[in-house]
């Protein structure tokens, strides 16, 4: 076992690649010398040099779109964004061409790059600056949609996703960065669309993404001294997305409450509800509960950001409208 | 300039197989035969002709939603985009492209493009993937005036520019954004001047001259190739039709469209060629029977070809997931 941060570990995953491959690469802004936004990239660049850890200008549609001219070339380009709502500079490059091409063109020309994107609130960035915007690129077809939350997931997540021969958004909850947690000494990849049980309970169950695992995770522990025994799920990839281990859970617990940090509105979340209702009504004892972000733009006041996103605490009162 | 007769010779052919396969393509439309949107590029042939003449098969190009004139210049073969246009399973996408999404990865041919400038950002990274491998090959990026207004144009150009990546941008000036004439969607005469933003080479040429063309691109490729950066090429040439078939293009002037018809690429080709004595008059006639009886067989072809299968509409979105394919 190592420990190490969730940086740490999605560096790590693109380092054992870079040695493995040499057409895997790195661009983005101050991807190189500076390691990074959020530093992610760290000393990347002082062991593969600039050709392979590629600072680009500030031109995100500029960097989507050469990862898939790259891509669609023979490459394996990582394409760094330093935030996912620098996102909408490059979507045209990503949802109409890299989602795309491979359709448009009859299966004959593959796209497989990464794109990394940093997403939530929580240090007071305001409303450009703190989205989390996975359902924009769920809707996508042609697109896979994958979201660690721990060290460890990140780690074998990634490791999947360089080697994935389509496009994968790669999302990561920037206030899990620093967030330490064992990694396995093996080399193990994670497959794309493998749910995670990330505690067990017969009582509720609650389908989390991102950082949202970790609230849930506290809100499970809190409700255990209570004697109520909460299941979390961490779908880990939203597209492919694991319903078999969703819904089992819930046909065991037949209480579902579903949690993301995305505003409410249009959220995957929504999306995670609906096939539940959907397909295994029958199991449910009540509606589906949804928790999201409030329908408001991520303000940067301190005590009103952390009104407007979920925490455990209410977790706990969701979880409590079903018990 | 030396150009053997024979290179001459195909280029003519190269020119009138795009003018009949496009004359062709707008027959059928009018017939219904050709369904969705078509953009033709009748009048800008010798811009396709003159830049891929220049290149190797193994090059890359990136085209536009007006592409079919470069995917039949870099090689396309006639059948397959004519089932495409058809939305026949024997198409180049199987039916599920169309005439603004035909690709061919085995001729370097990355695409036509319905998202106009989107093919320039695609071009930069074929550069880069062509000087990170050092294959040598270079990317021809097409695109029209309108597209120079476009974030990516300045993106993609840039790029190209401060990592020397061997791409040759082709503008083809044909006067009009859809509706809006050069005139008016921009404050300069000449879109080779933006280049110096870039510090790299602007020409501007004749696209109704095959030979112009030809020239600045071979001198583009050469220094791409040397892996001395890009070059911006504007070409100046006119859309005969339409924006798509169906404008009535009524914001093109009469006198305008006169004075550019008279300068027709091919007929200008067809003149050269007879003036200097490559050929005779019945020579060209008999290009002109092989041309027309190509693209019969095209179209031949498309029409004999079976519509896709349902469950392919599903297929071919990732490599290894199928989705479900009943919608209820």
């Amino acid at each position: 076992m190592r420990r190490m941060t969730y940086a740490e570990a999605i560096r790590d995953a693109m380092r054992i690649k870079m040695k493995e491959d040499p057409d895997v690469f790195i661009l983005g802004e101050d991807v190189g010398k500076f390691g990074g936004c959020f530093g992610v990239t760290g000393t990347l660049y002082d062991e593969f040099g600039e050709d392979r850890v590629r600072d680009t200008p500030i031109s995100e549609s500029a960097i989507v779109g050469c990862a898939v001219g790259a891509a669609a070339t023979g490459l394996r380009p990582i394409a760094e964004l330093m935030f996912i709502d620098f996102v909408t500079v490059g979507m045209d490059q990503l949802i109409n061409q890299a989602a795309k091409m491979r359709y448009m063109f009859g299966g004959k020309i593959t796209v497989p790059m990464v794109v990394r994107l940093p997403v939530g609130a929580g240090f007071q960035a305001a409303a450009q600056h703190s989205q989390s915007l996975e359902a924009w690129l769920t809707h996508v077809p042609g697109l896979k949609v994958v979201y660690p939350s721990t060290p460890q997931d990140a780690f074998g997540l990634m490791l999947s996703s360089i080697e994935d021969d389509n496009p994968v958004a790669f999302i990561e909850h920037k206030m899990l960065y620093g967030v330490s947690g064992d990694v396995d000494d093996e080399v193990k990849k994670i497959p794309l669309g493998a749910a995670d049980i990330k505690r067990e309970g017969k009582d509720v169950t609650v389908i989390a993404t991102g950082k949202m695992v970790h609230e849930a995770l506290a809100a499970a522990e809190e409700l255990a001294k209570e004697g109520l025994e909460v299941e979390v799920v961490d779908p880990r990839t939203l597209y492919p997305l694991d319903k078999k281990t969703i819904f089992d859970s819930i046909r065991k617990t037949n209480k579902a409450v579903v949690v993301t940090e995305e505003i409410k509105r249009g959220g995957y979340a929504g999306e995670i509800s609906a096939m539940i209702s959907e397909e295994i009504f029958d199991s449910l004892d009540a509606p589906v509960v949804r928790l999201g972000a409030l329908n408001a733009p991520i303000p940067f006041s301190t005590k009103l950001e952390q009104y407007m996103i979920p925490n455990s605490g209410d977790i706990i009162k969701g979880i409590k409208k079903l018990v | 300039m030396n150009l053997e007769n024979s290179r001459i010779i195909d280029m003519y052919k190269t020119m009138l197989r795009i003018r009949k396969f496009e004359e062709k393509a707008m027959n059928l439309f009018a017939e219904g035969k050709i369904p969705g949107f078509v953009h033709l590029y009748i009048g800008e042939e010798a811009v396709a002709t003159g830049v891929t003449a220049n290149l190797n098969t193994n090059d890359y190009i990136t085209s536009t939603h007006r592409g079919h004139g470069h995917i039949i210049a870099k090689g396309g073969d006639l059948k397959y985009m004519m089932a495409e246009l058809f939305g026949k399973a024997t198409g180049y996408c199987k039916g599920k492209g169309g005439s603004m999404h035909i690709a061919d990865a085995t001729r370097g041919i990355l695409g036509a493009n319905g998202i106009v400038g989107a093919g320039q950002n695609i071009a930069v990274g074929a550069g880069l993937s062509a000087k990170y491998k050092g294959t040598g090959q270079v990317c021809a990026c097409f695109f029209g005036d309108g597209s120079t207004n476009q974030g990516t144009f300045h993106e993609s150009l840039n790029l190209a520019s401060i990592w020397k990546l061997p791409v040759v941008f082709i503008c083809e000036n044909n006067m009009y954004g859809i509706s809006m004439s050069q005139s008016r969607h921009q404050a300069i005469q000449d879109i080779s001047d933006r280049a110096v933003a870039y510090n790299i080479p602007g020409v501007t040429v004749d696209g109704n001259d095959v030979f112009a063309v030809y020239e600045a691109a071979n001198e583009a490729v050469k220094r791409a190739r040397a892996m001395q950066g890009p070059t911006l090429i504007e070409c100046k040439t006119y859309r005969h039709r339409g924006h798509f078939e169906g404008d009535p293009a009524i914001y093109k002037p009469e006198e305008e469209q006169k004075e550019w018809l008279a300068k027709d690429p091919i007929k200008r080709l067809e003149s050269f060629i007879v003036e200097n004595k490559i050929q005779t008059v019945d020579e060209i006639n008999e290009i002109n029977e092989e041309i027309k009886r190509e693209i019969l067989d095209a179209v031949e072809f498309a029409e004999n070809s079976p519509e896709p299968a349902i469950d392919s509409v599903v297929e071919d979105i990732y490599t290894d997931i199928v989705e479900e394919v009943n919608l209820v």
